[in-house]
């Protein structure tokens, strides 16, 4: 069965794609109430954040789209030290997707977000023309998360001298997934898409002071530190030989000459805590559920000088300095 | 002096206080190893590295681009590319934008998709977009083979082909000095490590054959500062380079391939600096000839950079109206290009 | 530009290996070179361009000793 313009009608076919595709998959008191808006508990301060996804192939070893769009907009709750609560779905179908395909993200999204720990309280579909190749589809999540009273600002502006600066694993693996499957390199590569609600939730309760935190997604590590350093006035320095990556991933790069380090990640984060405090929180990101690679890759110094000259800066194996500027360009191989 | 070890030679290279010597790299994956291993935060201010013309995209002119473009605007032709050159331009644009305004412009993996993709597509001609030095030359000669042996009349390469040996010549003799040469390590693999040795006799300048991990460079580099002024070659990559090369690749670029002149991004035609299709082969020749044309454009300083007389900082557009997003010449366009290396990797 | 590592013969299909870098599987064309499973190789824009000799591998304190003449 393909999905057909009348499922985007409103009428019976609306019906029973969402009686037969999503109520089947997303079941909770607050959504099977199918009101125009959910109601829902609150706190006193709330992450709010929204994401789309679009990716090419939507299935890919280690992941799909639907588990994407969970992780992405959870793990963005995560990094202000809230804790993810509720998301809300809206899917943009092209006519002619084969409905087991939406079928198999729905359930993935589903899934994710219960192992995140988050409920879906609403939804929305709409169906648009297919507008030539494979017919695909778009998802959009929103989600709130609570943020406890107590809590310290976390942020790219709050680092601090001599913090010390955390990877939660191995870095370029869902790039590097993403770009196999599409390019036709065969191999074992699977997108680390997760959701990081168990390492982060843990860091918050044991009070770790984590001054900044942010998921490692498109642009990679290099951007992420960037802007740490530019908006906290600080340099970064980074040890090449610390940095995890997987041999695999290290000669899939070599293959198309590209750099880990500016590659994607869907399940990772990167956290700059006070160094006292750096033991535990690998400790605790490493004890959790996907981050078993977790390693110190770095430390911070704060130096007063004008803003444009901070820099991040990896030391490297042989002993050199490089220093890690911005992304340019679209990340994608180099080929000749 | 046995016994030394890696630490040691960063140490010596740091605290090189002897007169001042200038390296060029002639291989834009050296380039990018360079700047990757951050090699130049380790060298004495005494030691200088200068970034050659060894990045085949960095060195094509702009005539060939825009044929390339001209062929790829017509009806029944689509053109097959590296993914680099995809995005120099040409005297008005380049592959990527013509192909937004409809262009038939394909990236490949390698030249040898073309066989494929001419053998499933009778309808069309397809034209490789062959540039390179050596090294990528008998993989343009295997596809003509493969074309023959499948009878196929659809696949043309238009072909802008460097051999290095003329062209170190020309930078010796025009460029801002160098004292030492960091062979190519893959063209040598084809060519044979004696091209060079019989280079570092001629010109009295010493040359070593280095692979691309860091420690390996940094070696090569600590010879080459030894070496100064009393010439000399060494081959520190012997497990892929030997004395003659690779025979069989020699010998089917020979087949199909003849010196001519080329013309260089910057430097004007060089005399025996490159390979055109021998007479007998031209009919998968899409146009090769006459392309000399080079509209570099205006204040792009590509060309003294290619030669070591300045370095990409020097130039007024660096770093400002030029770079990797907004990029005027080849040379930042590229990820092994001198300036996308400077740029990215914050070298002085 | 060069692939700059090497990757191992896996399997050989009349004149197509199959390569493989660290669990990256890519097939090559082997015209260019006699080579045969097991061999380290040089791969370049989808041709083995070199069989690696081995006995030669270019470790450190062997290039060292290479140099040995011009390092006083």
């Amino acid at each position: 069965m393909k999905v057909t313009m009348a499922h985007g009608s409103g009428g019976e076919s609306t019906s029973k794609l969402i009686k037969d595709v999503f109520a089947k998959y997303f079941n909770n008191e607050i959504l099977n109430k199918l009101e125009d808006s959910a109601v829902v508990g609150g706190c006193s301060r709330l992450a709010i954040t929204t994401d789309s996804f679009v990716v090419t192939p939507i299935e890919f070893p280690g992941g799909n789209i639907g588990r994407l769009a969970v992780c992405g907009t959870v793990n963005d709750l995560l990094m202000s030290g809230s804790k993810p609560m509720y998301i809300t779905c809206g899917f943009i179908l092209e006519e002619g997707l084969d409905l087991d395909v939406l079928e198999r993200q729905v359930a993935s999204l589903a899934e994710c977000a219960k192992e995140a720990g988050v409920t879906i309280v609403t939804g929305d579909t709409k169906v648009i023309e297919n507008k030539g190749a494979e017919p695909g589809l778009i998802i959009n999540t929103s989600g709130v998360g609570f943020i406890s009273e107590d809590a310290q600002p976390i942020g790219p502006s709050c680092l601090e001298d001599n913090d010390v600066i955390i990877l939660s694993g191995n870095l370029g693996d869902h790039h590097a997934a993403i770009l196999a499957k599409r390019m036709g390199i065969e191999n074992n590569i699977k997108s680390d898409a997760a959701p990081l609600s168990e390492a982060v939730n843990n860091l918050m309760e044991q009070k770790i002071r984590v001054h900044a935190m942010r998921d490692v997604t498109r642009g990679g590590l290099g951007t992420v530190l960037n802007e740490f350093a530019e908006s906290s006035l600080c340099d970064i320095e980074l040890y090449e030989e610390k940095l995890p990556v997987s041999s695999e991933v290290k000669d899939f790069c070599g293959l198309l000459g590209l750099d880990p380090i500016y590659m994607g990640n869907e399940g990772k984060f990167v956290l700059s805590v006070h160094p006292d405090d750096a033991e535990q929180a690998l400790s605790i990101i490493r004890s959790s559920k996907y981050g078993e690679n977790a390693a110190v890759i770095g430390d911070v110094k704060k130096i007063n000088r004008a803003t444009d000259m901070h820099k991040v800066v990896l030391n490297t194996a042989i002993g050199g300095k490089r220093v890690i500027g911005l992304m340019y360009g679209e990340g994608l191989p180099r080929i000749c | 002096m046995v016994g030394f070890n890696i630490k040691e030679i960063v140490e010596e290279l740091k605290n090189y206080d002897g007169e001042e010597v200038r390296i060029m790299e002639v291989c834009g994956t050296h380039t990018a190893a360079i700047s990757e291993n951050g090699i130049p935060s380790i060298l004495s201010d005494k030691i200088k590295l200068i970034s050659g013309p060894g990045c085949p995209v960095c060195v094509t002119v702009t005539a060939v681009i825009d044929k390339l473009i001209e062929l790829s605007m017509r009806r029944d032709t689509i053109v097959l590319t590296f993914g680099d050159l995809i995005r120099v331009k040409g005297t008005s644009k380049s592959l990527a934008e013509a192909k937004g305004e409809g262009a038939h412009v394909k990236m490949v993996y390698s030249p040898m998709e073309t066989v494929k993709l001419a053998k499933e597509d009778p309808d069309h001609t397809y034209v490789f977009a062959a540039i390179g030095f050596e090294t990528t030359t008998p993989v343009y000669a295997m596809v003509l083979e493969e074309a023959i042996k499948n009878n196929l009349d659809n696949l043309k390469l238009l072909t802008s082909l460097k051999t290095m040996p003329e062209v170190i010549r020309f930078v010796v003799k025009n460029g801002g000095g160098v004292d030492g040469f960091i062979a190519p390590g893959h063209v040598a693999t084809i060519t044979g490590s004696n091209v060079y040795k019989e280079l570092s006799e001629e010109l009295g300048i010493p040359f070593v054959v280095a692979g691309f991990e860091g420690a390996q460079l940094l070696l090569t580099i600590y010879s080459l500062v030894k070496m100064k002024g009393k010439g000399g070659f060494k081959n520190l990559y012997k497990s892929a380079v030997t004395e003659n090369g690779n025979t069989r690749a020699k010998e089917i670029i020979e087949k199909f391939f003849e010196p001519a002149d080329a013309a260089w991004r910057g430097m004007g035609k060089i005399k025996g600096s490159g390979l055109v299709l021998k007479e007998e082969y031209r009919k998968f020749d899409a146009g090769s000839a006459m392309l000399d044309e080079d509209n570099m454009p205006p204040g792009c300083r590509c060309a003294d950079v290619l030669v070591g007389k300045i370095k990409p900082c020097d130039c007024p557009m660096f770093g400002k109206k030029c770079t990797p997003d907004t990029a005027h010449g080849a040379c930042m366009v590229s990820t092994e290009g001198s300036c996308y290396n400077y740029f990215i990797s914050g070298r002085q | 530009m060069c692939v700059a590592i090497p990757g191992r013969v896996i399997s050989m299909d009349g004149t197509k290996a199959t390569v493989d870098f660290s669990g990256n599987i890519v097939v090559a064309d082997a015209g260019l070179v006699d080579t045969k499973v097991g061999d380290r190789v040089l791969v370049h824009a989808g041709c083995i361009i070199q069989t690696m000799n081995d006995e030669l591998a270019d470790e450190i304190e062997s290039l060292m000793k290479e140099i040995e003449d011009i390092s006083n």
